[in-house]
């Protein structure tokens, strides 16, 4: 036989070596833990863990570890019990500020986790969860954006001097009527100018009817706002939930997928999604003193007292709203052309503008707040420590400026950095009136249906590797070790893959386990029956070994291949539980291909490679 | 140990016109069966509500479906799910459908908190959802189709890959027949099933055709029958073998995989047991009809197959 190449054997031994620390955190287990993290997202400082220590003492409960993990601050313990009261500590001690969330924390030790090591992300069938898809109501938002323009289009040709005869809205058209052509054309270069977001054409059959609908490219870009001011208002909201490892995802071109793992309540989480955020824009008083009426509690009357999102500095605000939410047209982050400072660029809708046109005029020179409000569920504390659920106003100033000249329909908030005004515009985004959402797909499982489905799907692995085993050792004798051998190890670079991609393993995900275990044995059957039939055919052993992974290869290759198209395509097209079941089943064949072939020929040549006279193999 | 001594000589392509022939027949039939019987879809493609419930003590389905005609969903189906306490209800979906307070409605209609009724699960699904995941089933299988068959015209010739794709399609159709005229639950999962059968399956093919290449090649005197008969002889038992742990591995998901995957399974291995049959009379028996000469095969420098690695 001639001899295999010892780098196949060393890197058959790397791979084996890297796959199993890879694939190592999964044995670990979890521990029952409390994840600390700031609202804002900003990581914690270190000293953050005196905090935590503090409020451990009081109820003397001594946590496991208490460290850093990236950007969160991770107490682990040792029961479930400790745990939940140790939560309920901590929330009481840090506030609202703060997201504190159940966790099971993977055990695995720091060395590996620095080596970017960590468990496979569960499902949420297998670990109990609740699953939501949104689906943004794009319509409602372009039938308001036009029902915006057929108010404010007459209203600015008035100003214009540009006379109309009539007007009215016609299906997603806003209509116009004029006397002559004159007046027609005036409106019509009028409004290509100052409405570059409109489409003008002339009704058909009516040369002095002018329809102006919103382009393509506008009613996009209304749409992915509509779906952006959702998805960051979602976000935020979600935030607030204190749920570990949360997804708010966008998908497709108007849907927001919502995951939160462990959460069985959903009737609590529908209320916080459907919460409301508005925004004011509102006029500072400035001849009060909002620090002594912070002090005293005393607020002058017509005045509402305010405390800015970062930082807590009291205002104190007009209670006459200026503009609201509902009005923002679009607020983007951007540089200011004359100081090269970062800035936010908002525009508002015709109503907004006017006021806005009104207030500025008189007001030049003074400042003016954005005061931000939400209605949401809160848990508060009461004094034996329960807690208590109940609907909360909040209202954060997020951004005061000074107004530095008179403007309408479009202004920019200048004297920002760069990360502020990213944050402000996001601010401005999440508190506008956003587009209404539906629920259109709900999915919630109970922890113990997801205890069931990993226990079963784990029994149906171990009962399916060891028939397999059982009939290949039987079967194909010292060969059937090797393809079992090599099947382990393709479990394990199966594993390894998973951990490493953090594709989320589901149910369907273990039957493409199960499944990829038969179909990788198939590898080694095809090579061994081609070693028995060039055995039958008088050949020597060593040459038959060597013939019949030389000529299996190639077949295994195609045969491989074509499956693996099939599951490209299904990671390609298919959603949720079908993607995950592909990514197994894709990942399954590409290490079959390596550890049926290289594996197991490997351990072929270690153990017969070196016997000159050979007669038979124990292949029968 | 093993099956057989030497190489069996089973005249296979004997039959090879009734195989068609059976083949065609039974398509057509199934495609009636799909146009008139139709499949039983789950919520993932029709949309509607599905609640597991599991009851501390055993349950009269009667008194649930009244509780829920109660609350106003008349339209229910409620049935024993494994035990006499698990309980699972459909809903068919609902007018005002994007409502997903139904989930919550109905928990209060049992009388989740009184009775101790644990949830097991909520599936809530918009009629909206499911047909574009129906769409995207098809098309799926459409791209799968494609990718595999320029795959093999690559690495074989045309007429293999129309061979390879009528078997894909013979079988995702007799499977599909299987589950109509049996009634299993169609859903995402079984979806997934057929798909993986369609790999399957062409692996299957795909290695009938690796020999019939690498014989033909070597023998140049067989005629094109002797060669896929001595072809599909060779890799007989491999084909048994494979199929035997396929389905060792399914058996196991069957009993002991629950109820998610129970489905899936089941498609599968029926799936399997087809496809066994497809890849001798199917595929390469259209190949054959169509015409496949040594010539189509030979490499340009006739030396290739024997140096490969």
């Amino acid at each position: 036989m001639r001899p295999y190449a010892s780098w196949k054997y060393i890197a058959l031994l790397i791979v084996t070596i890297f796959s199993a620390l890879y694939a190592a955190p999964n044995l670990y287990g979890q521990d029952p833990a409390v994840q600390i993290s700031l609202e804002s997202g900003e990581a914690l400082p270190d000293s953050f863990g005196e905090r935590i220590a503090t409020a451990l003492q009081a109820p003397g409960i001594t946590p496991t570890s208490s460290r850093r993990e990236g950007t969160h601050w991770v107490v682990r313990f040792d029961s479930t019990d400790t745990q939940l009261k140790a939560n309920d500590d901590i929330k009481r001690e840090l506030g609202n500020r703060y997201v504190v969330a159940l966790f099971q924390a993977s055990k695995t030790p720091a060395w590996l986790a620095s080596m970017g090591a960590k468990p496979m992300a569960l499902g949420l069938d297998l670990r109990g969860g609740v699953h939501f898809l949104l689906e943004v109501d794009v319509d409602t938002v372009r039938k308001k954006a036009i029902e915006n323009y057929v108010s404010e289009l007459p209203a600015t040709l008035r100003k214009e001097g540009i006379r109309y005869t009539g007007r009215r809205q016609n299906g997603d058209a806003v209509v116009l009527e004029f006397a002559d052509e004159a007046k027609l054309d005036a409106a019509r270069r009028f409004i290509a100018k100052e409405y570059r977001e409109l489409a003008l054409q002339n009704a058909p059959g009516q040369p002095l009817v002018l329809e102006a609908r919103i382009t393509d490219v506008e009613a996009k870009r209304i749409q992915d706002f509509a779906v952006q001011q959702n998805l960051i208002t979602l976000r935020n909201r979600v935030n607030q939930l204190g749920v570990a490892e949360p997804v708010v995802q966008k998908q497709g071109a108007n849907r927001i997928l919502v995951q939160l793992p462990g959460v069985q309540d959903t009737t609590r989480v529908k209320e916080l999604l459907g919460a409301t955020a508005t925004l004011e824009y509102r006029a500072v008083v400035q001849d009060a003193d909002a620090g002594s009426a912070a002090a005293t509690g005393i607020v002058p009357p017509g005045t509402e007292l305010f405390y800015t999102r970062e930082g807590h500095i009291p205002y104190l605000l007009n209670k006459d709203i200026i503009a609201s939410g509902s009005q923002l047209v679009n607020a983007q982050p951007g540089i200011d052309q004359q100081s090269g400072t970062p800035m936010v660029s908002v525009t508002l809708d015709g109503q907004g503008a006017k006021r806005m046109f009104d207030f500025t005029s008189k007001n030049v020179g003074k400042p003016m707040a954005v005061l931000f409000r939400e209605r949401q569920v809160v848990t508060t504390y009461n004094a034996k420590g329960e807690p208590m659920r109940e609907h909360r106003d909040i209202d954060q100033i997020i951004s005061v400026a000074s107004i530095r000249g008179v403007f309408g329909k479009n202004f920019q908030t200048t004297g920002l950095g760069s990360k502020e005004s990213q944050d402000l515009a996001l601010q401005l985004k999440a508190g506008a009136l956003a587009a209404p959402v539906d629920i259109v797909e709900e999915r919630t499982v109970g922890p113990s249906l997801g205890a069931d489905n990993i226990r079963q799907g784990f029994q149906a692995a171990a009962l399916g590797l060891a028939l397999v085993a059982l009939f290949m050792i039987v079967y194909y004798r010292v060969f059937g070790i090797f393809a079992i051998l090599a099947l382990a190890l393709n479990l394990l670079l199966l594993i390894t893959g998973l951990s490493l991609l953090q594709a989320t393993l589901t149910m369907p995900g273990i039957a493409g386990l199960v499944l990829t275990m038969g179909i990788a044995v198939d590898a080694n059957v095809l090579i061994y029956e081609r070693i028995r039939e060039e055995l039958r055919g008088g050949m020597s052993p060593a040459k038959a070994i060597e013939a019949g992974y030389d000529r299996a290869f190639l077949t295994i290759a195609d045969a491989n291949v074509t499956t693996l198209i099939a599951g490209i395509v299904l990671i390609a097209v298919g959603a949720g539980p079908v993607r995950g079941f592909a990514v197994v089943l894709a990942l399954g064949i590409v290490a079959s291909q390596f550890t049926a072939i290289v594996g197991s020929r490997a351990l072929a040549h270690l153990v017969f490679g070196r016997r000159a006279r050979m007669t038979d193999l124990p292949i029968w | 140990m093993k099956f057989f001594d030497r190489v069996p000589k089973i005249d296979f392509m004997a039959q090879r016109k009734t195989g068609l022939w059976v083949s065609s027949l039974l398509t057509i039939g199934v495609v009636l069966l799909l146009a008139f019987r139709g499949l039983n879809f789950g919520i993932d493609f029709t949309g509607g509500v599905l609640v597991e419930v599991s009851y501390p003590q055993t349950v009269e389905l009667e008194d649930v479906r009244q509780r829920l005609a109660k609350a106003g969903y008349e339209r229910n189906t409620v049935q024993f799910f494994g035990t006499s306490q698990d309980v699972l209800i459909r809903l068919p979906p609902a007018e005002e459908t994007s409502s997903a307070k139904v989930s919550s409605n109905i928990l209060e209609a049992l009388g989740a908190a009184e009775q101790n009724i644990q949830l097991r699960r909520i599936d809530f699904v918009g009629p909206q959802v499911g047909e574009e995941l129906t769409e995207k089933g098809a098309l799926a299988l459409i791209f799968a189709f494609i990718g595999i068959a320029a795959y093999i015209m690559f690495r074989f010739e045309w007429k293999f890959s129309v061979g390879a794709v009528a078997a894909l399609i013979h079988d995702a159709m007799m499977t599909l027949g299987f589950l109509s005229v049996f009634w299993v639950e169609f859903d995402l999962t079984t979806l997934a099933a057929i798909l993986a059968l369609i790999g399957y399956s062409n692996n299957e093919t795909v290695v009938i055709y690796d020999r019939v290449r690498e014989n033909l090649i070597a023998q140049r005197r067989a005629n094109i029958f002797e060669v896929v008969n001595l072809s599909i002889n060779q890799t007989l038992l491999r084909s048994v073998i494979t199929h035997l742990t396929t389905l060792l591995v399914l058996t196991a998901l069957l009993l002991m995989g629950g109820s998610s995957v129970h489905s899936f399974a089941v498609a599968l291995i029926f799936g399997v047991i087809v496809a066994t049959y497809s890849s001798i009379y199917v595929s390469t028996g259209l190949a054959i009809l169509l015409g496949i000469s040594r010539e189509d095969l030979l490499p340009p420098q006739d030396e290739a197959v024997d140096e490969l690695p």
